[in-house]
């Protein structure tokens, strides 16, 4: 039996990967994948405390997490294809309209 | 003193002698200018002013018979509660003696028939002067001076008597200036409503005195009921009652037109004659004469303010009557007249011969009303023969001239033929003024004179000369008027008056004739002495003195004869001068009023006038309005505007606030905006910062 400290630490691990990613790449669909590796990390923490505190809890709401993640890269890639169209480019410092 | 009132007694209708001229002159406000417009209707108004002030004759003369019931004494009718401040109570009340009941007899008698006269004689004057419609306005007036004159002497107080006192002296205001907008000869021209102010600003300085002798009365006797009065003098100190009587004096000068103040009452003259005969002859220049025998309780304390007023009475006599010889219009000469015979009045009155004073009062009331309306009439009839003249000369203009004066003697002359009715009235009239026996003028003045010799050589003297120049006065009017050859085409076309205007003028000449039996010098004929006696108190009846009287009328008659000898033996033709021109200076003083109103010119007018403009130009204008309020008041609020408010308060301080708050949020954003850098990873650090510090904040608090 894997002790619960490994799956905390792995999605700790797997968080700050995706953490650092949506920080440093400039590849909206690379944050994208960060975005979901991040998600994921805390889908596995959520797993792994349901399964150790022997309740159903935290898998029901990673079946939500999922299917958000899901409407939430469609939404994404949508938006991703029209900045494309207008900017020729998805480079996300480039995307910089707002900027004050 | 005072009686209950017994039944059958008409006492309870005193008020009325006020309310029935009130209520003549409220129809003739509210429908007059209705029944104007109709055919019939300017009569009625004429007779209904002149009903109302016969309804309070007929009262006057109830109150009459009452007090004879009476026994003479004093019945006093209050009516009305009218101030109540701390200890002091004025009612209105009615004082019915025999004093105030022989003056309402003068007021509502000779009233009502001048009223019947003014029917006449306005019909034409209105047309004349081009203004039919103001025929109203004359009655309403003439009532309410009928009503003022009432509260006048039916007065239970010094106050209630100074209320009437101001309400004469305002109708004789207003119907001086009846045609204000005119002169004398109606041309455009300021004239007659500067008479009327110059009628009313001498009033108001005499008033001044009657004031003052209230306040004195008020502040030592807390009273001003007659009655109180009289009773609280008894007690004062004489200096006291000096001052009172002497300030009433004041008083007396002003509505009576005695010396210093009678410079209006010729000016007055610019009212219509039937004003003239009424107010500024018969009744309101007497109330004088009346306040002073009202107050002959306190003038007989004090002696000293006794000999004031008689001498006074007797120099405005003389000095009236000399300047009368030197005047031209007809109704001037009047005019100085009524001065001269008020002199005579308060002479008698400042001796304490106040019988003799009323009985003067009274007679002169018949013969100068008389003479007024008489003098009505000859400047009708020139008008009429003006009016003739006028329609029928087409073609040849010699009778046209700019301006005819009616009034003007210089214009007559020969009129004894054109208006015999007038003619045989003016000599009546002129008879008893000059004081030839039998008539009215005769007993009455012959007893102010009897009574002058008994007390003060000074004042016989005086009022002698005064006698001998109303003699003279009076036969030059009748010589220039009515005798001779006339002067002017008018003249010789003048045309007789109607029997509304002769018929009261007839009444007034019997009254003239018959007066005298008033008061005859004869044993038990002594009625108004006796009369009066109830309230003047006790007064020496004195004898027909035939020196005194003998001495009088022959002067008199030497007089007429002499002025005959002047004007009627070589009548003077159109544009000669006067005969008397021959005496000089001395013409020329009485022709120019002894220069009187030239002197109160240099002496008071102008130095007010400048006075008033100094205070106007500098005081006013360059002080106060340049000075003080433009460079002063609006200077300062200008500089604290500009300065205070503009500079400091609102550009500094408002706009400095708000500008500073303006740069402010400026900078802020400037320096916030930089947070908004448009990288989304930035962005995501952030929330990814915040997020860590809000969970270690939750997790490690």
């Amino acid at each position: 039996m894997i002790p619960l400290n490994y799956y905390v630490l792995l999605s700790g691990i797997l968080f700050t990967i995706g953490a650092l990613g949506v920080l440093l790449r400039r590849n909206p669909l690379v944050m994208f994948m960060s975005i979901e590796l991040m998600l994921n990390s805390a889908n596995l923490a959520m797993v792994a405390f349901s399964s150790a505190l022997q309740q159903l809890n935290g898998q029901i709401f990673v079946f939500f997490v999922i299917a958000v993640a899901a409407a939430e890269v469609a939404v994404g890639l949508a938006l991703i294809v029209q900045i494309f169209k207008t900017k020729h480019t998805i480079n996300v410092d480039e995307m910089s309209n707002l900027r004050g | 003193m005072h009686s209950e009132v017994a039944s059958g007694e008409f006492f309870f209708l005193t008020p009325w002698v006020v309310f029935f001229p009130l209520i003549g002159l409220l129809i003739n406000l509210i429908f007059g200018g209705w029944l104007l417009r109709r055919p019939w209707g300017e009569a009625l108004v004429g007779w209904v002013a002149s009903l109302a002030s016969g309804a309070a004759f007929v009262v006057s003369v109830l109150l009459a018979y009452s007090l004879w019931l009476n026994h003479g004494q004093t019945v006093i009718v209050p009516l009305a509660r009218w101030i109540q401040i701390g200890d002091l109570q004025i009612d209105w009340a009615f004082r019915v003696d025999t004093l105030s009941v022989t003056m309402m007899l003068v007021v509502a008698g000779v009233g009502t028939l001048i009223h019947i006269y003014a029917i006449g004689y306005m019909h034409e004057d209105v047309r004349y002067k081009g203004d039919p419609l103001r025929y109203r306005r004359f009655f309403v007036f003439f009532n309410l001076f009928i009503v003022a004159m009432m509260i006048l002497v039916s007065g239970d107080s010094y106050l209630m008597l100074f209320v009437g006192w101001e309400g004469v002296g305002l109708c004789s205001f207003l119907l001086i200036g009846f045609w204000y907008e005119m002169d004398t000869l109606a041309r455009p021209s300021w004239a007659n409503s500067d008479a009327a102010k110059k009628a009313f600003v001498a009033n108001r300085i005499g008033d001044l005195g009657f004031l003052l002798a209230g306040f004195l009365m008020f502040w030592y006797f807390r009273s001003f009921q007659f009655d109180q009065v009289f009773e609280a003098a008894r007690q004062a100190p004489p200096e006291l009652i000096i001052a009172i009587t002497l300030f009433l004096l004041v008083g007396v000068t002003g509505k009576s037109a005695q010396i210093p103040l009678y410079v209006w009452l010729p000016d007055a003259m610019a009212g219509p004659t039937p004003v003239s005969a009424l107010i500024h002859a018969a009744t309101m220049v007497t109330a004088g004469v009346y306040l002073i025998a009202r107050s002959a309780e306190l003038y007989t304390l004090v002696p000293e303010a006794q000999y004031v007023v008689a001498m006074i009475g007797a120099v405005t006599a003389l000095f009236a009557a000399t300047i009368a010889v030197g005047q031209y219009d007809i109704k001037k000469v009047l005019a100085y007249s009524t001065i001269s015979q008020l002199g005579f009045m308060v002479a008698a009155v400042g001796m304490g011969a106040f019988v003799a004073g009323m009985f003067h009062l009274v007679t002169h009331a018949f013969f100068k009303a008389l003479l007024f309306l008489s003098a009505g009439s000859v400047i009708l009839g020139l008008e009429r023969g003006h009016h003739h003249l006028a329609h029928h000369s087409h073609g040849h203009d010699e009778h046209h001239e700019d301006v005819f004066d009616p009034g003007d003697m210089r214009n007559m002359g020969g009129l004894r033929k054109r208006m015999p009715i007038t003619f045989w009235l003016y000599v009546i009239g002129a008879l008893a003024l000059a004081g030839i026996f039998p008539f009215a003028g005769f007993w009455s003045k012959d007893e102010i004179l009897l009574d002058a010799r008994l007390h003060s050589p000074t004042v016989y003297v005086l009022l002698s000369l005064a006698a001998f120049f109303t003699a003279f006065y009076m036969g030059r009017q009748i010589w220039m008027v009515f005798f001779g050859e006339p002067r002017h085409a008018a003249a010789a076309h003048a045309e007789e008056s109607k029997p509304i205007i002769t018929i009261p003028l007839m009444v007034l000449a019997a009254l003239s004739i018959v007066g005298g039996a008033l008061n005859l010098p004869f044993k038990g004929f002594h009625h108004l002495g006796h009369w009066l006696e109830y309230t003047v108190g006790e007064v020496k009846a004195l004898p027909l003195d035939l020196g005194v009287a003998g001495l009088s009328t022959a002067l008199a008659l030497v007089t007429i004869a002499v002025s005959w000898w002047v004007y009627g033996r070589r009548p003077s033709g159109a544009g000669q001068p006067d005969p008397l021109r021959r005496l000089g200076w001395i013409y020329t003083g009485m022709a120019y009023k002894w220069f009187v109103d030239e002197g109160y010119w240099t002496v008071f007018v102008r130095p007010y006038v400048r006075l008033a403009h100094f205070l106007r130009s500098v005081i006013e204008d360059r002080f106060w309005h340049d000075w003080f309020h433009d460079t002063v008041l609006v200077g300062t609020y200008n500089w604290l505007a500009h300065v205070g408010m503009n500079r400091y308060a609102d550009q500094r301080g408002i706009d400095g606030f708000a500008n500073w708050l303006g740069e402010f949020t400026k900078r802020v954003s400037a320096t916030t905006r930089r947070v908004q850098n448009g990288f989304v990873r930035a962005y995501a650090l952030s929330i990814l910062l915040g997020v860590v510090a809000i969970l270690g904040y939750l997790i490690l608090r």
